[in-house]
């Protein structure tokens, strides 16, 4: 380590001016439109109210939104951890030679285009989908099922787009572990299943709380995969915001709506980081 | 007896996940080559037909160079602020290190529809129009981290001693970047720009916001078309932009395997 006292500051400059500027300051502004009143004319007026954030909690409709995005995104982070572990797991005692192919396989999603893969679903879940095709080929039904435009299809479109994070995250804890102390257990007379359950189990948590903060957070975010594979009823924050603001240019409600989903996950990130610390997180998306 | 069956049932597990991860992905391939008019099954042969259609899309070749230009530039800039700043965090100590290097990485955790908004809103004060500038530093920002994590994870693995040694022998501290960190470093660049390319070119959800019908990149042109339904055309698409996007890891994979023969003292 050299220590020297403007050095560090010139080689980060640049990098803290870019996200000083096109970040802090434009979330600063955020906040500060938050309280800004629309005139009817559509024009913003600067104020400080608390009008928007009012007429946001006065329906039931907004926060039943806010509600669903919650909802959507826990189910996401379950139904990843579920389907995550266990590959993870397999991963990491498999002794096949395919190992490091099978690996990067897992992470082909990541480089394939997000809005492909989410409305790649279309071809598989809808009425002349494979699914479908496959069913009344095979006369179990004559009707095709309606598969699409639920929250059924938005939680595949969000699992096919998170599990990978959840997989690497659960990966890299469970190749952390000192096999020596599973070996150890086994010769104290453990079974494989005692084994796993009293020390792979509990030694891959922080991996696993890692995945699930970090798929909690990507999913209350989303736009694509409820716009594309949900219903109106299916809506989610994001597509509100997007909707206030693109829509019908409201910037001070939009603004205040993403104060409001902004400072959801800051509540979840700061309690994370408080109890068990942010820095795993980034240590899978290495 | 139980250890076998258990082992070959998490195995089924694993295959089952593969199989729910890949078959969406496969069936667009598949449908590319149906030449019916609705993309979907049965497939009623096997044609080039909307290959074709879609080389004769004025819009979408010209979605197509948007998207090329803005991620090729994204890349090159974000690089270029991304390397002295892994520089700062893993050569130097300095007060806030922690809490800089964290900062840097938090576009990771902001939903894109916030910084959407944020950056839109912004540029709307400052009373600019949106152009392809704005797309550019957008893009910047959302790679950013990406590129800080790929570089600062390289540079850590990088030992000191190499440097220490051409400054003993006289070299000033740009020499010394210039003639043995920046060769070493020369694949997790390469990996840098190509991952932050690869973003660059995906990016909807914030792109939505930023584009206008001028610079419309392919994947924000992708969610125009499917206001209507999902054509045979957008298989296609998506099938190229498949192709185009798994072979550039592997090009980059097997470039950095290269390098990393060439420039062989570590």
């Amino acid at each position: 380590m050299q220590k020297s006292s403007w050095r560090p500051w010139a080689l980060l400059s640049p990098s803290l001016t870019a996200v000083f500027l096109l970040l802090v300051v434009p979330v600063c502004f955020i906040v500060v439109y938050s309280f800004w009143l629309r005139a009817p004319s559509g024009a913003d007026i600067p104020a400080f109210q608390f009008g928007n954030y009012k007429k946001f909690a006065a329906d039931f409709f907004y926060p039943s939104i806010l509600l669903r995005t919650i909802r959507v995104s826990l189910e996401t982070v379950i139904l990843c951890l579920v389907m995550g572990y266990i590959p993870a797991y397999f991963f990491y005692r498999s002794k096949t030679r395919y190992k490091s192919v099978l690996l990067l396989l897992i992470m082909i999603p990541f480089w394939i285009s997000f809005i492909i893969r989410t409305l790649s679903w279309i071809n598989i879940l809808g009425d002349t989908g494979l699914i479908n095709h496959v069913l009344i080929k095979l006369d179990i039904i004559s009707e095709p099922l309606n598969m699409l435009y639920n929250e059924g299809a938005v939680l595949m479109g969000l699992i096919q787009y998170l599990l990978p994070f959840m997989i690497l995250n659960v990966y890299v804890s469970l190749e952390g572990i000192d096999k020596s102390l599973l070996e150890a257990a086994r010769s104290l007379g453990c079974t494989e299943w005692q084994a796993f359950k009293e020390v792979t189990l509990p030694l891959s948590l922080p991996g696993v709380s890692a995945g699930c903060l970090l798929v909690f957070v990507l999913t209350s975010g989303t736009y694509l995969p409820p716009m594309i594979l949900g219903g109106p009823r299916n809506e989610m924050i994001a597509n509100l915001i997007f909707k206030r603001v693109i829509g019908t240019l409201d910037w001070p409600f939009g603004s205040a709506i993403s104060v409001v989903l902004l400072t959801l996950l800051v509540i979840i990130i700061y309690t994370y980081n408080r109890y068990l610390g942010i820095n795993q997180i980034f240590k899978s998306l290495q | 007896m139980f250890k076998i069956s258990g082992w070959s049932l998490i195995r089924l597990y694993t295959i089952l996940v593969y199989i729910f991860m890949f078959a969406p992905i496969v069936a667009v391939v598949i449908l590319s080559f149906n030449p019916q008019q609705f993309g979907s099954f049965p497939m009623e042969g096997f044609s080039f037909k909307w290959y074709v259609k879609l080389a004769q899309n004025e819009s979408i070749l010209s979605a197509f160079k948007n998207s090329l230009i803005l991620g090729s530039l994204t890349s090159i800039v974000v690089t270029a602020v991304a390397i002295p700043a892994a520089m700062a965090f893993v050569r130097y100590d300095f007060p806030g290190k922690n809490s800089l290097n964290t900062l840097l990485l938090t576009p990771i955790m902001i939903p894109e529809v916030v910084l959407g908004v944020a950056l839109l809103l912004f540029i709307r004060w400052l009373q600019q129009p949106k152009n392809f500038f704005l797309l550019l530093i957008g893009h910047v920002v959302i790679t950013l981290p990406y590129v800080l994590l790929v570089v600062q994870a390289r540079l850590v693995g990088i030992k000191r001693v190499y440097e220490e040694a051409a400054m003993s022998l006289g070299a000033n501290p740009l020499q010394t970047f210039k003639e043995i960190t920046l060769p070493l470093l020369a694949p997790a660049i390469l990996a840098g720009m190509l991952f932050s390319f690869t973003i660059s070119f995906d990016d909807v959800t914030a792109t939505l916001f930023w584009a206008t019908a001028q610079n419309q990149t392919v994947p924000v042109k992708i969610f125009g078309m499917l206001r209507n339904s999902i054509s045979p055309e957008i298989n296609a698409l998506g099938t190229v932009m498949i192709v185009l996007t798994i072979s550039t890891p592997l090009v980059a994979g097997y470039l950095i395997r290269r390098f990393a023969r060439g420039g062989s003292f570590n």
